[in-house]
């Protein structure tokens, strides 16, 4: 798998990466023409859900979290997952993960049991919440996976710099979790699931306790590093902005129960600048999907 | 602005001041003790004013130094030459008991120390941490001697510090043997079996469930027995030496260290454990990597409960039967023949190797569990 280039990084150790709009980023993608390892869309299905169906049995009554849901994922697709609090996202992510089992259904990752995904490691999870190990420092933190799959100690340094680096953390090494801002401590664990460098990424609500501004930033690295690495993502979110900006698919999903309510193809350029928001192509997307969101919760009242 | 604040704490200190003059006047009219019945003033001394002049001097002193923090070192000084004088008059046999001056000058000196520590405990790092503790203790010891002396208490009641270390340097051979055999041979295997027991088989019965729910109830059974009820039935079991006070300290430590292991691995969050499961970390992994660490403060806990526990099970134990040395048989000997000074010697000893040991283990814990909210920024 080539490794990408080292994105442009805000450097060292400035609390939050410095808020530089529009010309200095906008240069970047220009630099890199043809993205490298991208396939087309509609490549080879990375994820198969058939008719998955997830049934929470709580004390007073079932919670049904998924209803029959269906849904096909293409190796190099970026899929967003949004809907209203409650909707079933972060249990169809944590599905996929083989973090938690389907009550009916079928799914298959790579072709595999989620299971035998899972084993493998051929994904990388990052949680809502960052989970970092209090007692570990923030590089000990990156290295955790690393450690586990056994690689040698300069290769686990090596990788974690370079992903620590890639959310604007370098300098921060040594510091303890609990040092750092909440922000700050969502960007260690993103770090901590490129290190494994996955071709699948999960990520649930990644950038959802950061500024707007830090979130504009991470997006167009994020977005950069998807195009560079053709790694297969999907990510949840509730900001429809983020959602049409990144994927090249939208999910809609709605709660009670949780089904998918529309999957909204997102045909602008591969190659994205934060200037695309202006677009009215964006502007016609992001209304589909405010549309549909509001279907979903019309359905409630 | 802490200019402000500066100049209204040393105003309020002023008055406190006015009133430790106010104290220590009224004891120059009072008499400072007596001899073969008839009192002694402040001047039938000759070196009751010098002591008196070196105070007033140290309280000035102290009061126009350059720095609160200066002045406070100053005014140490004068508590402890009010806290000699006493000594002094003992020395020359004067009889205390009736010296209301004295007393009252001694409660001038005492309010003080109090505006001293209150000064010193407000310095950051090892004045605060370890002189401000050192010096209170100080003081309660000066307290005790003076008290028991002037007030002449029965030795056999409470004999004053100094006899106690009089007492400890006199047996130092015998109180060495009873440590080396109670502590450093009882207490310490028994200590390391009981723990290390606890900690094995709660790793067990994290494994096999069944275990831990027959386990626990047991654990609130066996934290009811009385050890004056195990220790004659171990020495029974295990003789006289120190495998029975090892049984013992094995019987008292091995629940609370299996109850705080146990709670300690639970203690994980399932967030952190679902991450072990993504990295398809096993249980090996798992609980070296994350639920080991994470239960450390939990461990900690236990250790630090156990080594008390495992002090007093060994000296109570000793009680029902023992080789002719340990320190509860000392105790238990010397209490029968009437010599006081060297139970209280021996329990000098305890308390001292009871602090060490939980001190140690406190110590060891910050140095590991830096990380924990509990031990954050101290
Ligand atoms: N472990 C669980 N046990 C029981 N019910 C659960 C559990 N986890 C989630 N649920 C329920 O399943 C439903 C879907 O939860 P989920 O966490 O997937 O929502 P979400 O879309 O991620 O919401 P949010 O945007 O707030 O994160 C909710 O109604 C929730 O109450
Ligand atoms: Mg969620």
């Amino acid at each position: 798998m080539p490794t990408p280039p080292p994105l442009p990084s805000d450097g060292a150790p400035a609390p939050m990466p410095a808020p530089q709009p529009a010309p200095a980023l906008s240069a970047a993608p220009s630099a890199a023409p043809a993205a490298p390892a991208a396939p087309a869309a509609g490549g080879r299905p990375i994820v198969e859900l058939r008719g998955v169906s997830l049934v929470y049995p709580t004390a007073d009554r079932p919670v049904t979290a998924l209803s029959d849901v269906a849904l096909t994922i293409a190796k190099g697709d970026f899929v967003s997952l949004i809907g209203p609090s409650g909707c079933g996202k972060t249990t169809l992510l944590r599905v996929i993960a083989d973090l938690e089992r389907p009550t009916a259904g079928h799914i298959a990752v790579e072709g595999m049991t989620p299971e035998q995904a899972r084993l493998k490691r051929l994904y990388g999870y990052v949680f809502q919440a960052p989970a970092l190990y209090p007692w570990r420092t923030v590089e000990r933190n990156v290295m955790l996976p690393l450690e586990i799959m056994g690689l040698p100690a300069a290769e686990r340094r090596t990788r974690a710099r370079e992903q620590l680096e890639r959310v604007g953390l370098s300098g921060f090494e040594r510091k303890f979790p609990w040092q750092l801002s909440g922000g700050m401590q969502q960007r260690v664990s993103i770090a901590r699931a490129l290190a494994l460098q996955p071709d699948l990424l999960l990520m649930d609500e990644p950038f959802g306790a950061l500024d707007e501004i830090t979130r504009d930033h991470l997006n167009l690295h994020l977005t950069q590093l998807w195009r560079a690495t053709g790694k297969t993502c999907v990510f949840v979110t509730h900001s429809i902005a983020e959602a049409v900006f990144l994927s090249t698919r939208i999910v809609v999903m709605s709660p009670r129960p949780g089904r998918i309510l529309d999957v909204i193809d997102c045909d602008l350029p591969r190659e994205r600048t934060l200037d695309i928001r202006e677009t009215p192509a964006f502007a016609a997307i992001a209304h589909r999907v405010r549309q549909g969101l509001k279907e979903g919760h019309s359905y409630d009242d | 602005m802490s200019d402000a604040y500066g100049t209204s704490l040393r105003t309020a200190a002023d008055w406190g001041l006015v009133l430790l003059a106010a104290i220590a006047l009224a004891a120059l009219a009072l008499p400072l003790g007596a001899r073969d019945g008839a009192p002694v003033g402040w001047f039938a001394e000759p070196l009751a004013p010098l002591f008196l002049a070196g105070v007033v001097l140290a309280v000035v002193g102290g009061r126009t130094a350059p720095s609160p923090r200066k002045g406070a070192w100053v005014e140490l000084a004068a508590v402890a030459l009010a806290w000699l004088l006493p000594m002094h008059l003992m020395d020359r046999g004067i009889d205390l008991s009736a010296g209301w001056g004295l007393w009252l000058f001694l409660v001038a000196a005492t309010l003080l120390l109090w505006r001293v520590l209150g000064v010193l405990a407000a310095l950051p790092g090892w004045t605060r941490s370890v002189l401000v503790p050192g010096l209170f203790g100080l003081g309660l010891l000066a307290g005790w001697e003076v008290l028991v002396r002037g007030f002449g208490v029965p030795a056999i009641l409470l004999p004053a510090p100094s006899r106690i270390a009089a007492a400890l340097a006199a047996n130092a051979p015998v109180l060495w043997d009873d440590f080396r055999q109670t502590v450093l041979t009882s207490v310490v295997r028994g200590y390391l079996m009981g723990c290390g027991a606890g900690f094995a088989v709660a790793i067990l019965a994290d494994r096999v469930p069944f275990l831990a729910r027959g386990l626990l109830p047991l654990g609130n059974l066996a934290s009811a027995i009385p050890v004056v009820g195990v220790a004659p039935i171990m020495v029974m079991w295990f003789g006289f030496d120190w495998p029975s006070k090892a049984a013992v300290i094995v019987v008292m430590t091995f629940f609370p260290m299996l109850i705080n292991t146990l709670a300690g691995l639970g203690s994980a969050e399932r967030i952190q454990l679902d991450l072990m499961r993504c990295y398809a970390a096993g249980y090996g992994r798992t609980l070296v990597k994350l639920r080991l660490p994470n239960a450390l403060p939990f461990l900690f806990n236990g250790l630090k409960i156990n080594s008390t526990l495992a002090l007093i099970g060994a000296i109570v134990a000793e009680f029902f039967g023992t080789p002719v040395v340990g320190m509860g048989f000392r105790i238990s000997t010397e209490v029968a023949r009437m010599n006081l000074d060297i139970v209280w010697a021996t329990i000098a000893v305890a308390a001292l190797t009871g602090s060490g040991f939980y001190g140690g283990l406190a110590l060891l814990e910050r140095l590991t569990t830096g990380w924990h909210p509990s031990m954050r920024g101290r």
